[in-house]
């Protein structure tokens, strides 16, 4: 794989946007991400974008958007893998740099969820599973993680799970982007009402509106821009989309091989890793992704994140800016969101979140119950 | 009428839901008092149960009991007064869910609480005459209690079926006669948009109920050449528990064969099944050879009566399925609450 | 309305009608055109059993729209009789009788209404099995 970089970011406070439509929000992440980069225009759009037609009625954005931008004429499309859209469409921009038809390409992730009633929401989520066997009769995406939830449980015992949402909590404090930048204590999350038993109310990621953008460019328009750069590598794989027709279905196979063609094309090894940004859309997802992706022995994800290994200050810091929890989880823009972060973090333009000497930093986003998985590594240059 | 040539039941079932609620609950919000409940507990159908899935489960216990291959079945008739649908048959939901194939007649039925009885009328003829191989007639209601009415303390959920085919081998039991007397007499009925049955009170009772019941069983008894002695059982509908011993009473049979075939009870009015759970009830426990007189009664008003023989085979048969005291005794009581939202009496919008 | 898509998925949500892959025994919903696992295109299609045991089950508090009016409920994975697994609604127990290693047994149910004026959707639930 050759070269593509990161030369700009921009994104919107991930809140409850009731004035703004899912396009506005997204043309206005795309205009700061322009101007982070230092360039006007693009050669191609993408967008990442899971639920427009379901809560909106508006397909069709890749075009829209363009035009929006005032950057009718080039060819625009919208990237769909549910949770994961973002990072389809990165995954797309990427290939459409390397394959040298463009060399610099805008990539938008949006998502106005709060156009719909959480119970609709629910619903449209049901999309990112089998619709016609576990949407039929209910096992929504919540469902589903609490019956895996159970299952760890009975293998490995559930102790410290709920750390998760509290480490994302902590991490958001400050941030004036997160939906929810304040802590949050074990006894909180520990007490709120269950959603699909065991999981809880706390150890889910919210509802709210997003939208984040990426200028990727490559390698001949990296060096002529002036712009904080950071190299961008990103691999992706499948599972089945029903977690208990896998082998294993605590093993996300699909994280774990797009995990394994990321270091290999890259020659990094997981110690390298500075930090990670997880896909937490609930906490036994987080668990599950840090152990599937080779981080972390199965069943010591709790553990670990009770003694503070995922932390700032630890070891392998997780979720540097509040993860999906607590900075929020627009789906589309979700990965849009943590390669932003990620670059922040890169360039060394954190604030008081910065990790210090970060060089290395992975993004999982994760479709649907780790169906669709896409491992990101990016490197300061 | 002639006797019936050759006509047997290979398989039956009987089915009601699990859940229960006191007459005392009901009376209990109405301001009821004890001396005034005519049942002790009825049938609750469960919030994803209609007439078509207790259809469904009473009818996979009786082809399970016939032994058969569904597609041998050639015609299916329920009888209901609480169809799913007021258009679209049950019948095909019944023939898709225990693999009846497509070549079949299917007819709803609506006679009152004498559906379930027709079915078996209807399915009998088709046998004798040769035109099917196997039919299969079921009665079953999730019948709604008007809140605050007298009959909402007995208004149940049951499904009964039975899987008829040509005698011979060592089929359960023989249908040797029916016949049926019916007049226009409108004691119960409800019009196409209402959720609730109308009835008129009193009227239900001697005009109705009494006159079309003890017409049939003299009809049967007069044209077939039967007298009351040949039976050891006599099943009735039954509203409620007064009601059949009252026809006891007045045609002079003894108490002691009307209690083997008392449901109500327990399970409350099951509509369509209620006499046919009757039936499933005395199928279980009578030995070959005793005779049965079953006589429904259906509002609207009429009664179709039968004579039915107990064979060698159903203590063979009995013993594949999971027989009607099993469903009986496995209860979870709900209270007045639950019972709203089970049964859909709560306004939503 | 979803009438073409529900009448599709009858034969399995009625019976447990599938198709059983000949090379390597996965077990498909609807026709496939490959087998999702060892590719090969040879079918039989198959009935599966309608008992098994309960392996764990979680209770839907929050539900999606749809079944806003039947909270909460019970989803279980089941493990039928042949090794199949199989994610359903468990239906009919009381408090004490649901727990994981629970013999259950398929039933018909109505698995959503469509309001007043459209389609009953009906498909299989478990329900604990009576020995």
């Amino acid at each position: 794989m050759g070269k593509v970089f990161v030369a700009g970011v921009g994104f919107t406070k991930i809140a409850e946007h009731w004035d703004k439509s899912l396009e506005q929000l997204m043309a206005e992440a795309a205009a700061k991400a322009l101007e982070d980069a230092g360039i006007p225009s693009v050669n191609s759009i993408y967008v990442g974008n899971m639920m427009g037609e379901a809560l909106q009625e508006q397909a069709h954005l890749g075009t829209l958007l363009a035009e929006d931008l005032g950057l009718t004429g080039i060819p625009a499309f919208r990237i769909e893998a549910a949770e994961a859209s973002g990072a389809a469409a990165l995954y797309q921009a990427a290939l459409d740099i390397l394959s040298g038809r463009s060399e610099a390409v805008l990539v938008i992730g949006g998502e106005k969820l709060s156009d719909g009633l959480s119970e609709e929401v629910s619903s449209a989520m049901m999309m990112s599973g089998r619709q016609e066997y576990e949407g039929f009769i209910g096992a929504d995406f919540y469902a589903i993680n609490g019956l895996l939830y159970r299952l760890y449980e009975k293998r490995y015992g559930s102790d410290g799970i709920a750390m998760f949402p509290v480490i994302s909590h902590t991490h958001a404090a400050g941030v004036s982007h997160a939906q929810y930048p304040f802590k949050l204590t074990l006894e909180k999350v520990l007490s709120s009402p269950f959603i699909a038993e065991p999981l809880r109310r706390m150890e889910v990621s919210g509802i709210g509106d997003g939208a984040a953008a990426v200028v990727l460019v490559g390698e001949r328009l990296a060096e002529k821009i002036k712009s904080p750069k950071t190299a961008f590598f990103i691999a992706s794989s499948t599972d089945y989309i029903t977690p208990f027709e896998r082998e294993n279905p605590l093993h996300f196979q699909s994280l774990a091989m797009a995990s394994d063609k990321v270091f290999e094309e890259t020659k990094v090894e997981r110690r390298e890793v500075d930090f990670i940004e997880l896909h937490d859309a609930t906490s036994i997802m987080a668990a599950l992704s840090l152990e599937s992706s080779g981080f972390v022995e199965p069943g010591k994800a709790g553990r670990l994140a009770e003694k503070g290994e995922f932390s700032l200050e630890g070891n392998l810091p997780c979720n540097t800016f509040g993860g999906l929890k607590a900075r929020g989880h627009p789906f589309g823009a979700t990965a849009l969101y943590q390669v932003a972060e990620a670059h922040l973090q890169l360039t060394e333009r954190a604030g008081n979140n910065q990790i210090d000497s970060a060089k290395i930093g992975l993004i999982q986003s994760l479709g649907g119950v780790a169906a669709t998985a896409f491992a990101i590594l990016m490197k300061k240059v | 009428m002639a006797r019936i040539n050759g006509v047997a039941i290979h398989g039956y079932g009987g089915y009601v839901p699990r859940y229960r609620i006191k007459d005392e609950e009901i009376g209990r919000i109405w301001g009821k008092t004890a001396s005034e409940l005519p049942v002790n507990e009825k049938t609750v159908a469960g919030p994803d149960e209609d007439a078509a899935t207790m259809a469904v489960e009473a009818a996979r216990i009786a082809v399970k009991m016939a032994g058969i291959d569904p597609r041998r079945i050639g015609a299916i008739h329920e009888g209901s007064e609480s169809k799913p649908y007021a258009v679209k048959p049950t019948g095909t939901i019944v023939a898709a869910t225990i693999g009846a194939g497509t070549g079949l007649l299917t007819a709803d039925l609506e006679f009152a609480c004498k559906a379930g009885t027709e079915a078996l009328q209807l399915i009998t003829g088709l046998v004798e005459t040769g035109r099917i191989e196997y039919g299969l007639a079921i009665g079953a209601d999730t019948a709604q209690g008007r809140p605050g009415d007298a009959l909402e303390f007995t208004a149940a959920s049951g499904a009964a079926a039975f899987v008829v085919g040509r005698a011979g081998g060592d089929a359960a039991a023989s249908i040797e006669a029916w016949c049926s007397y019916v007049t226009d007499t409108p004691d119960f009925w409800r019009r196409p948009h209402d959720r609730y049955p109308m009835h008129a009170a009193r009227f239900t009772g001697q005009p109705a109920y009494f006159r079309h019941i003890i017409g049939a069983v003299k009809s049967l008894l007069d044209n077939d050449g039967y007298s009351l002695d040949d039976f050891d059982y006599f099943v009735f509908h039954q509203p409620n528990v007064k009601f059949p011993f009252a026809v006891a009473k007045y045609l002079g049979i003894d108490r002691k064969k009307i209690t083997p075939g008392i449901v109500t009870d327990v399970l409350g009015n099951t509509y369509s099944a209620c006499s046919l759970l009757g039936l499933v009830k005395v199928l279980d426990s009578a030995e070959p050879d005793q005779l049965i007189l079953l006589a429904s009664y259906g509002s609207g008003a009429g009664s179709d009566a039968f004579v039915i023989r107990v064979l060698d085979g159903i203590l063979e048969r009995r013993r594949r399925v999971r027989g009607l005291s099993s469903f009986i005794d496995d209860k979870i009581y709900v209270n007045y609450a639950l019972y709203l939202k089970f049964r859909d009496k709560i306004l939503m919008g | 309305m979803r009438v073409p898509r529900y009448w599709r998925n009858i034969p399995f949500r009625y019976r447990l009608v599938g198709w059983r892959c000949n090379h390597c025994g996965t077990f498909h919903q609807t026709k496939p055109i490959t087998c999702k696992r060892c590719r090969f295109r040879d079918f039989t299609e198959v009935e599966l059993p309608k008992t098994g045991k309960l392996i764990t089950y979680t209770v839907v508090r929050s539900p999606p729209k749809e079944f806003s009016f039947t909270s909460p409920y019970v989803i279980g994975l089941v493990e039928l009789e042949d090794g199949t697994r199989i994610l359903a609604q468990i239906t009919d127990f009381q408090e004490d009788e649901l727990r994981e290693g629970m013999k259950v047994e398929a039933v018909f149910r109505k698995i959503r209404v469509n309001g007043e004026q459209g389609i009953i959707e009906y498909g299989y639930k478990f329900r604990p099995a009576i020995e």
